[in-house]
């Protein structure tokens, strides 16, 4: 086992510009499960296929343990690349089906015997060893296919979008057992996915991308109580957080008759750049309904209500903003504001709610650089 | 509203329509089924008979769904051989409204064989070899156009036969991505992932008692990735030599045509102070012979037919004495009077047999045997009926393999 280390690590594809990959500097500690994320175009499979060997590192370097592995070839650098291949061979039992590679490397009998047990037990196929995967429901055949990467015994597991082609149920159930089998066997793992909500549910830290850089690293409560910037904080949440951009005066922010106060040190980390505004976020769970005469309260009408049973979303525009409305953006388009509700008492379309920001959640970040700005 | 059933195809057969889309793919009448072979697969895969030809249709995530019809489109385009394919079905419901699986649908390759059909034939001995070779050219040439597979085996395989070789066709591009350029470690990867893959499916054989005896699957595994470093390096080293010696970049071309392959573009530099060359080809294509032939005669066949074909043009043209004349006049004259009478003269049943390229190619071979046999110049025509007696009759059909066991269901098996 090991850790794993993106040092400055570049990757410029020729003819390009930009790099896909650019310095990213990332520590995966010995036996975490690290998942990369970020839209499509981020360079979050580039990252994992640079560090898999599939992708030249034009600069910087990537350490696996101690060893700078950036010019090793891929099966040397002692990885396993998971995918979802579980086309079993029929005419081989369960054990020589997860032990078939060590056999090709040569391992003793012994030795590939005692790895499959091990293995087998881990994934709860013991008592299949001996039949054919015939004899094998779905889920039991892709737990083989896991079983041959583990009796490899690698370094470090790489996962690229090994759930995107599994149906959503097949998806959640996959998902809790690959982040527990993880746990139980330690080895270290980098996950690259599209699906924040995955990210959130499997990793022991998160590295969000976009366009190529290093957004924010951390753990998935650390991602969602402070991301570090505008985009992290509409990226990871579902759904999405609240984001305006509101007008700086009187020591508040102000969007239509909405106004929210704001701490001095907020106040006094505004630059001449964000000319008069700052972006205020506030995550659809972190508003409370309140009535008209609360201090900081602001009015929401409502466009529709999503009843979930245990929870339910209030989808609407904030009220009397005028052309200022517009500013405000959430998971459910611009012009909205989404806000989880008691589903005991939900308000009706065409209804005007006064909503107010629960104190400590709200989240604030500078216009022009889009930075987090911390309140002291 | 529910979505309405959605068909994504270039040229949409309105046949389609008229399949059971609203049944699970697994649960499939038989009397929209062939009887084809079929590899081992992840996923469910069934071959359907649809307006006179035969398609394969794969239950698949939709989002993999088009994007592995795109990347086969790409490959199509670019020239790789690759199964065609047809188009995408989404949006599928069953009689209750369940939501199913989108499906790939792509034609089937006639004449093809899936590796495991060919191992449960009577087979020459040095198949396997054989099988890996074609393979390995496969994967150069994918290479050679950018393309990553990802998860090369003989079951994502199709193999043609092809004079007295194969030749491969990549059927499975769900986990390929198309580059400009492949680093060294993604072949690296892909050619590691194919040298276990095909040794496993050996290894899967020999349990199942299908593999010829006494056949070591590692070294064949070994022999792919060195046929693959041959090819590779012969296709695209750099070589140097002293100015005086030119005559070795047509040299260079020749070998490489020698290998079917033509060269599109070749790098030539010279150092600061002119004595040395170094050439490099920069583009080359595969299918040399096959293009030749085709420009000749309008024939499509695979590259060692167009060989075999070609160098039987070069002696009917020494026989009767036209070497100098127009090389097309002389085709066109092989075509008529020799290579379609041949093919014509098989009886129409057992046409379905063999590709007619593949036939014309034994048929050359049976008239060599029974010629050295009776130390004469057998004629074609005479050799054509005995070939049909002896040789073609007693084969199985190929134009769609029949009766083979089905393997994508996984075979009952007792302990």
């Amino acid at each position: 086992m090991a850790t794993v280390t993106y040092d400055h690590a570049t990757r410029l594809y020729p003819g390009t510009d930009r790099p896909a990959v650019d310095a990213l500097n990332l520590h995966v500690e010995d036996g975490e499960f690290l998942v990369l994320v970020g839209p499509s175009g981020c360079g979050k499979s580039t990252s994992l296929r640079m560090l898999a060997g599939l992708e030249d590192v034009n600069s910087g370097r990537i350490l696996i343990g101690d060893r700078d592995v950036t010019d090793v070839q891929p099966k040397d650098r002692d990885i396993a690349m998971v995918f979802q291949n579980y086309a079993l061979y029929p005419h081989m039992s369960v054990a020589d089906n997860m032990g078939f590679a060590l056999k090709i490397a040569g391992t003793p009998k012994a030795d590939i015997r005692k790895r499959v047990e091990e293995a087998a037990k881990i994934l709860d196929l013991t008592e299949y060893l001996d039949r054919k995967p015939k004899a094998l429901s779905g889920g039991q055949r892709q737990r083989v296919a896991m079983g041959r990467a583990i009796v490899r015994e690698p370094q470090v597991f790489l996962m690229d979008e090994p759930l995107s082609n599994l149906d959503a149920k097949l998806r959640v159930q996959t998902r809790t057992q690959i982040a527990s089998l993880q746990r139980r066997l330690g080895v270290t793992t980098v996950y690259v996915t599209h699906d924040q909500t995955e990210a959130l549910t499997m990793g022991d830290r998160i590295a969000v991308l976009k366009d190529g850089l290093l957004q924010q690293v951390g753990t998935p409560r650390e991602m969602y109580d402070s991301p570090s910037n505008v985009f992290v904080a509409g990226f990871i949440g579902s759904p999405a957080m609240n984001i305006g951009s509101f007008r700086v005066a009187d020591g508040a922010a102000q969007l239509g008759q909405t106004r929210i106060p704001l701490e001095r040190t907020v106040l006094s980390a505004i630059t001449d750049e964000d000319k008069g505004h700052i972006t205020i976020g506030f995550r659809p769970e972190s508003l409370d309904v309140v009535s008209q005469a609360h201090e900081s309260a602001f009015p929401v009408e409502v466009n529709l209500v999503e009843e979930l049973g245990s929870d339910a979303f209030l989808y609407g525009a904030i009220a009397n903003a005028g052309a200022e409305a517009r500013e405000m953006h959430s998971g459910a388009g611009d012009a909205q504001v989404i806000v989880r509700v008691d589903p005991r008492q939900v308000p009706r379309k065409g209804e005007t709610v006064w909503v107010a920001i629960r104190p400590g959640e709200r989240h604030a970040f500078s216009a022009a650089t889009g930075q987090r700005i911390a309140v002291v | 509203m529910p979505q309405s059933l959605q068909i994504t195809a270039a040229a949409p057969d309105p046949a389609l329509l008229d399949l059971p889309w609203d049944v699970p793919l697994e649960e499939w009448p038989d009397k929209v089924l062939a009887a084809l072979p079929r590899g081992i697969s992840r996923h469910v895969v069934r071959f359907v008979k649809m307006s006179g030809r035969v398609i394969a249709i794969k239950e698949i995530g939709e989002t993999v769904a088009f994007r592995e019809y795109e990347l086969l489109r790409a490959l199509q385009r670019l020239r790789v051989p690759s199964v065609v394919p047809v188009g995408v079905v989404n949006g599928r419901r069953d009689a209750s409204g369940e939501r199913l699986e989108t499906c790939l649908v792509t034609q089937h390759l006639q004449f093809s064989l899936p590796y495991r059909a060919l191992f449960s034939q009577q087979l020459q001995p040095d198949t396997t070899t054989r099988l890996v070779d074609a393979l390995a050219v496969l994967m150069v040439r994918l290479h050679l156009t950018g393309f990553y597979w990802g998860d090369v085996s003989l079951s994502n395989t199709l193999f043609r036969r092809d004079a007295e070789t194969f030749a491969a066709f990549l059927v499975d591009a769900e986990t390929g991505d198309l580059h400009d350029r492949l680093s060294d470690g993604q072949r690296a990867y892909d050619l590691e992932v194919a040298r276990v893959n095909v040794i496993g499916e050996l290894m899967d054989l020999e349990a199942g008692e299908l593999l010829e005896s006494g056949v070591d699957t590692v070294a064949i595994g070994a022999a792919l990735v060195e046929r693959y470093t041959e090819l590779w390096d012969t296709l695209t080293g750099a070589e140097s030599f002293s100015t005086g010696e030119r005559w070795r970049v047509a040299a260079r071309i020749e070998q490489l045509n020698s290998l079917g392959f033509d060269v599109g573009e070749l790098d030539i530099t010279t150092d600061v102070d002119g004595t040395t060359v170094h050439i490099q080809p920069k583009v080359v294509d595969a299918g040399h012979h096959a293009r030749r032939l085709m420009r000749l005669t309008g024939l499509d066949v695979q590259e060692n037919q167009a060989r075999r074909m070609l160098n039987d043009l070069d002696s009917y043209a020494a026989a009767a004495d036209r070497q100098g004349e127009e090389e097309e006049f002389v085709a066109h004259d092989w075509l008529t009077t020799v290579f379609e009478p041949a093919v014509r003269a098989v009886p129409r049943e057992l046409r379905g047999k063999l590709e007619p390229a593949q036939m014309f190619h034994e048929i050359l071979d049976h008239r060599w045997y029974i010629s050295s046999e009776q130390g004469r110049d057998v004629p074609l025509p005479e050799a054509v009926a005995s070939y049909v007696e002896k040789v073609l009759r007693a084969r199985p059909d190929e134009k769609a393999v029949l009766g083979v066991s089905d393997t994508a269901v996984l075979p009952v098996v007792r302990d």
